[in-house]
């Protein structure tokens, strides 16, 4: 437990302090640097899915005139280390995606650049390739561990006795798409190598962990190297860590010392560049008795690596906890391909894994002839179910029935299929989310006071979540100042380090670092502090609580409506009750879960990178056939949020809540499709395709 | 992209002229398709011309009562013409419902119908294509085909290295507005003036997957001309796609219904986003012309212009759900006009 | 291959050589340092690179400088003068109507430009009866608004601030 400070300027509805800039577009992001007569690269990628290569002919591209170099395996640097396979770029001849990076040219303006590596010409010994994931893939193997480092299976209980002794047994598989973060800016970077010092502007998530990778891969001191991001044109978990393109940037300007160099992917690179979510085959039982309670649950998923660099995405970790059972099995395993490196994607493991679950609970709650809100509620655990600790704080009932009173549930017909307005079939869904709130090991902050005011500086990332904004109220509030005069800079790797902006858990470690900066800078220099005092705080000294499970929980309610002649689903009502601790800035938070919410409303409805198994690409590798979702496919999006405080988590009493707005959201519109049509769709994406042949 | 010179000449003229003299020479309207495919290195030309100041952007009336379209006319302001809202609004909706409003802005009525296949192997110059390397296969077939051809294509499952094999779709809303309003195109060539009705502009693959449409090298399409046809006042444009909106057609229908009664006195029905053309669907409009206006009798002629459809498999499921998605939304269009015209 | 080109771009004339394959996007963000226009896809398919473009909304990713000789440019940065915001601009400040930014000069630029078209009676896929002038309800800012996608997902609040600002015309 902690002392929470006393909120005053947390929890303010304060505009984002970096908006000017951002609506007249002066805020600079990476590849916008300002420099002195940049240079631009243009990567060349391979064309097969597997081999080795026979041969590169640089030739016409060196001969154009304005090209200043090509980099290739034959001529590129030796990387200090190749142990990340996914950055040892241009290291040798062995494909192992296609599309992976085998040359960049580097040449005067961008069009020669592009045209330099249309020129170079790259021969293959093309080996067969394996890229195609499966449920019964012969390849399938049991991961050490799922990301970040959870138990890849956990066995509670007997469960075949608890399913033989169930009542009802729900029994079914269900899939998540294969699908790309695609952050609106693209990954870019510009870099300058002076010879002995890097200079990186990188779109990044964390300029510490950017710039600790590129050192150990290219053999760097931490002092060599200044990674630089005020702006990030989104992440959601792709710019989390660094991918070929920083590793091609910076092989770049260390071969053209003194000239900077940009180099940004083409959106088409980034869906075999920039990491994506692995497909998911989840199957999964839930036996209940028919009363509701659940006595045995399982869930069994099968999903993708790369061959060159394992990700397990943790999928079957949050029915760990999610609901009471008196047995329970979860599962991964994966099969190592041929294809692109995945990576984190927006709540890896909580976005997917709860998409199975929550309408397998839809399911099992037409079964039983109950409700699906008093379903969960039935199901609700004391206790962490999996750790046996108690909650931090855990208001899942609270967020179900809010939810229900303000979304209008009450009176609802359970029944499928029986509700029509003019061309529409009408119906409504709920899921439940969840998100671990999570706070990183190593972060520190600096307070100096400078001209009367007080100047933090961290080395976070401000996404497009509120940083900006809102690590200067918690400064204010830790300092017990106006926070007005407080100034928070942010980005670069000349403030101390910060753990990257992910897992929801930004928030949580910079603010109870600057927290701890606070507390010991008062301690120091006390309330009249002289210009230049100076003060640093590190989050491993604020208070830690290792005695609770800490979740933040939401509840998610989706009208759909399904056009019944030809399947189109819209979505005109999306609603979310969240429970998340304080909410420090409601303004920024609201655009963050309803951001999350209506990405989960693409995820359930759009997105599909449709893989290509016979060439080992994604297929419809754009924005205009890889469909996200639009403005006219968003109705009213509603964010509410119960009153939290949590005093175990941290001082702000504030939970994560980047993520948890996608989970659960696609389960709910699933669900809702069901009750509106009577077809259940267990595979994602819900298109009209798979509802059409049920419809009258 | 590799280098290309450009020329903005005088006149129309000179334009057709430039352009005939040099074999890899192309046009350019909007540029919102090709300077998409000079990037991709789908069109590799040595010399674009610009004729987007050069055609007329008026839309004129003519004599008998119906419309000259300029081909610099912008899809919008085609769409915002009083004219087409009153008499043609299957056209002004079809432009509407396609790509987005500042690309409707840029794009030319010249350049929207002669745009280019959204096959994704087509705009992938690393796999094989008979429509842009003739000779190379198709890579579409098996592939992902939810975009592609259901009409005018062979068979389930055609050859995918035969060097005639095309599944491929034409992606313009507006083409399929146009081939059922029975539109004449005007055409400058090398050999001077001419006219040809819209619906034989474009072609089916046939033995040379890589021509689109009839036109011939150095062919400038000048005006779009709509006959009058008081029918058209009652017609409309249904665009089913994967998202809400800027999203390519799976299936549309273009319709005018003209109900005498309970009787189909005559109708002009088109589809889009199932073959290589836009599709008249001269089939189901025979079956429809004297009959009834029911439901009934528009499901069995949407069945019986599919009755030759091929689905074609694929990596995604394949694209066989166009056929009903078609049957199911040409009978709702049709009901939905009906419904009109006694409302 | 080069040309020559005037451009005039937020009020600002510029006399160019450009390469001919050189787009209004790349020129603008590689040659003039002007970046208020994204690049989030480089082939229509995003709306980043919104602008208003000799009076309407266009998007410059498509455009080769070389056909836009004498054009005249404003972007986001240029819709109001320094120290000041565009009605639409406050709108989007006013409501969140971003997170990463990303997107939001072209949405600003969208908003204008489809403002101007529904006062000059313009219609959309949303407007029901074609034959009227469309009135701006939500459904009309969503449809005009979908070419401009936010991978943030603000258009619940960036089709109200687009109607903020439309009301206030
Ligand atoms: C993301 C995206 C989404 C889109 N969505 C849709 C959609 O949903 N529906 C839809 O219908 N369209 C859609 N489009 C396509 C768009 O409508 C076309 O690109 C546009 O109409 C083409 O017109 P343009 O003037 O820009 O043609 P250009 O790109 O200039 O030219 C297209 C072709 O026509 C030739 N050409 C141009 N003018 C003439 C002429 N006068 N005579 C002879 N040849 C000429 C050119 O050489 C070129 O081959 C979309 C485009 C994009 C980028
Ligand atoms: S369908 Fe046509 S356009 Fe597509 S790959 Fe085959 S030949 Fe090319
Ligand atoms: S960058 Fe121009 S539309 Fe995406
Ligand atoms: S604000 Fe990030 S893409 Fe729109």
């Amino acid at each position: 437990m902690t002392d929470l400070l006393e909120p005053r300027a947390m929890g303010r509805d304060l505009v984002r302090r970096d908006g000017v800039q951002k609506v007249r577009g002066t805020a600079t992001y990476a590849y916008e640097t300002p420099v002195e007569s940049p240079a631009f690269c243009h990567p060349v990628q391979a064309t097969v899915a597997r081999g080795r290569i026979t041969g590169i002919d640089t030739e016409a591209a060196e001969a154009l005139d304005g090209v200043l170099a090509v980099l290739t395996s034959e001529n590129a640097e030796r990387l200090a280390s190749t142990d990340d396979a996914e950055l040892a770029v241009l290291q040798s001849p062995d494909v192992a995606f296609r599309g992976q990076v085998v040359g960049v040219v580097v040449a005067e303006t961008s069009e020669l650049a592009r045209q330099g590596a249309d020129l170079v010409v790259v021969t293959y010994a093309e080996q067969e390739h394996d890229s195609a994931l499966t449920v019964d893939h012969p390849g399938l193997y049991a991961p050490e561990k799922v990301n970040p480092s959870y138990d890849t299976d956990v066995v509670q209980g007997d469960v075949d006795a608890e399913l033989a002794a169930s009542a009802v047994v729900v029994s079914h598989t269900y899939a998540t798409a294969m699908v790309h973060n695609n952050p609106l800016e693209p990954h870019a970077s510009t870099a300058l190598w002076d010879g002995s010092s890097l200079t990186l502007w990188d779109s990044t998530q964390g300029v510490h962990p950017d710039r600790k990778a590129v050192c150990t891969v290219f053999g760097l001191e931490e002092e060599q190297v200044r990674v630089v991001c005020p702006y990030v044109g989104g992440g959601f978990g792709s710019k989390g860590t660094p991918h070929a393109n920083v590793v091609l940037v910076t092989m770049a300007a260390r071969a053209l010392p003194g000239r900077p160099v940009k180099l940004a992917l083409t959106r088409q690179q980034m869906f075999s560049l920039a990491g994506y979510r692995t497909p998911t085959i989840q199957r999964m039982q839930l036996g209940a008795d028919r009363d509701g309670r659940i006595r045995a649950l399982t869930l069994d998923v099968v999903e993708q690596t790369s061959r060159i660099k394992e990700f397990a995405e943790q999928t079957g970790v949050p029915a760990r906890m999610m609901y009471t059972a008196n047995a329970r099995r979860t599962t991964h395993r994966l099969a190592a391909l041929d294809v692109p490196v995945p990576s984190w994607f927006r709540a890896p493991g909580e976005c997917p894994g709860m998409f199975g679950p929550e309408v397998a609970m839809d399911e099992l709650a037409h079964e039983l002839g109950i409700d699906p809100i008093e379903l969960r509620v039935r199901n609700d655990p004391e206790r962490d179910p999996e750790t046996g600790q108690p909650w931090s704080s855990r208001h899942l009932v609270e967020c179900l029935r809010e939810g229900a009173e303000r979304f209008g549930w009450a009176g609802r017909d359970p029944r499928p299929g029986v509700r029509r307005e003019g061309r529409w079939l009408v119906g409504t869904g709920v899921a439940s989310s969840v998100y671990p709130t999570m706070r990183q090991a190593q972060s520190t902050a600096d307070v100096r006071f400078e001209d009367g005011r007080y100047v933090v500086e961290i080395g976070a990332a401000d996404l497009g979540t509120g940083a900006w904004t809102v690590l200067p109220q918690i400064a204010a509030d830790a300092l017990g100042v106006d926070v007005d005069d407080v100034e928070v800079r942010i980005g670069d790797t000349r403030y101390p380090i910060a753990s990257v902006a992910g897992g929801s858990s930004g928030t949580n470690t910079w603010g109870s670092a600057i927290a701890v900066a606070a507390r010991e800078f008062r301690g120091k220099f006390g309330t009249d502090p002289r210009d230049g005092d100076e003060a640093s705080g590190q989050v491993d000294q604020a208070d830690t609580d290792d005695e609770h499970a800490t979740y933040a929980f939401g509840a998610q309610f989706v009208e759909a409506r399904v056009d019944v002649d030809t399947g189109e689903v819209r979505v005109p009502r999306l609603l979310g009750v969240f429970a998340c601790g304080r909410i420090l800035n409601p303004r920024t938070a609201r655009s963050q879960f309803i951001g999350g919410m209506t990405m989960g409303l693409s995820m359930a409805l759009h997105e599909n990178s449709v893989w290509d198994p016979r060439i080992g690409q994604v297929a419809n590798h754009d924005l205009a056939e890889y469909h996200v979702t639009v403005n006219a496919d968003v109705g009213d999006v509603q964010a509410h949020w119960l009153d939290e405080e949590d005093p175990y988590v941290n001082v702000m009493g504030a939970k994560g809540i980047g993520e948890i707005g996608i989970v659960g959201t696609a389960a709910a519109v699933s669900n809702a499709v069901w009750h509106a049509t009577g077809v259940r769709v267990r595979e994602l994406p819900v298109t009209l395709d798979r509802l059409l042949t049920a419809l009258p | 992209m590799k280098p290309f010179a450009f020329a903005r000449p005088g006149s129309v003229a000179e334009a057709v002229r430039e352009v005939s003299a040099e074999p890899n020479a192309v046009f350019l309207g909007g540029g919102t398709n090709l300077v998409d495919h000079l990037k991709l290195g789908v069109a590799r030309p040595d010399l674009v011309v610009d004729v987007r100041t050069l055609t007329s952007r008026e839309t004129t009336d003519t004599a008998d009562g119906g419309l000259l379209v300029g081909a610099a006319v912008s899809n919008s302001e085609l769409a915002a013409d009083r004219r087409v809202r009153e008499h043609y609004p299957v056209l002004a909706q079809a432009l509407l419902a396609g790509a987005n409003g500042q690309l409707r802005n840029l794009a030319t009525v010249g350049g929207n119908p002669l745009q280019r296949t959204r096959c994704v192997y087509f705009q992938d110059v690393t796999t094989a294509c008979n429509k842009r390397e003739p000779g190379s296969g198709c890579a579409a077939v098996g592939g992902y085909t939810r975009y592609h051809a259901v009409l005018g294509v062979p068979a389930a499952l055609p050859d995918a290295t035969a060097a005639d094999t095309c599944i491929a779709t034409h992606p313009s809303d507006m083409a399929v507005a146009l081939a059922a309003l029975d539109a004449v195109v005007h055409v400058l060539g090398p050999q001077g003036a001419r006219t040809l009705p819209f619906r034989e502009l474009h072609r089916l693959p046939g033995d040379d997957p890589s021509r689109d449409t009839v036109l011939g090298h150095g062919d400038l399409v000048t005006a779009i001309e709509l006959p009058p046809l008081p029918m058209a006042a009652r017609s409309t444009y249904r665009k089913v796609r994967d998202r809400a909106s800027y999203a390519f057609a799976l299936v549309s229908v273009a319709a005018a219904l003209d109900v005498d009664g309970d009787t189909v006195r005559d109708v002009r029905l088109a589809l889009g986003g199932v073959a290589h053309v836009p599709w008249r669907a001269t089939r189901a409009e025979e079956v429809l012309r004297g009959g009834p206006a029911t439901e009934h009798a528009f499901r069995a002629a949407a069945e019986a212009e599919l009755a030759a459809a091929q689905p074609q498999p694929g990596v995604d499921g394949g694209n066989g759900f166009k056929i009903p998605l078609l049957t199911r939304t040409i009978t709702a269009t049709l009901r939905d006009l009906t419904e009109g015209a006694t409302s | 291959m080069d040309a020559d080109i005037r451009l005039t771009v937020d009020g600002e004339l510029h006399e160019l050589t450009v390469d001919t394959r050189t787009t209004l996007l790349d020129l603008l963000r590689e040659r003039l340092g002007n970046t208020s226009p994204k690049k989030g896809c480089d082939h229509g398919q995003c709306g980043a690179c919104t602008v208003i473009l000799d009076g309407e909304r266009a998007l410059l990713c498509l455009a080769l400088a070389v056909a836009h000789d004498g054009a005249e440019i404003t972007t986001a940065n240029g819709l109001a003068p320094e120290g000041e915001l565009h009605p639409v601009q406050q709108a989007f400040l006013d409501h969140d109507a971003f997170q990463c930014g990303y997107c939001t000069p072209g949405q600003v630029c969208s908003a204008v430009g489809l403002l101007s078209e529904v006062d000059r009676g313009w219609p959309s896929h949303a407007t029901a009866d074609l034959t009227s002038d469309p009135e701006l309800s939500d459904a009309e800012v969503s449809e005009r608004m979908s070419g401009n996608l936010c991978r943030c997902a603000a258009y619940a609040t960036i089709t109200p601030a687009v109607q903020q600002a439309g009301g206030a015309r």
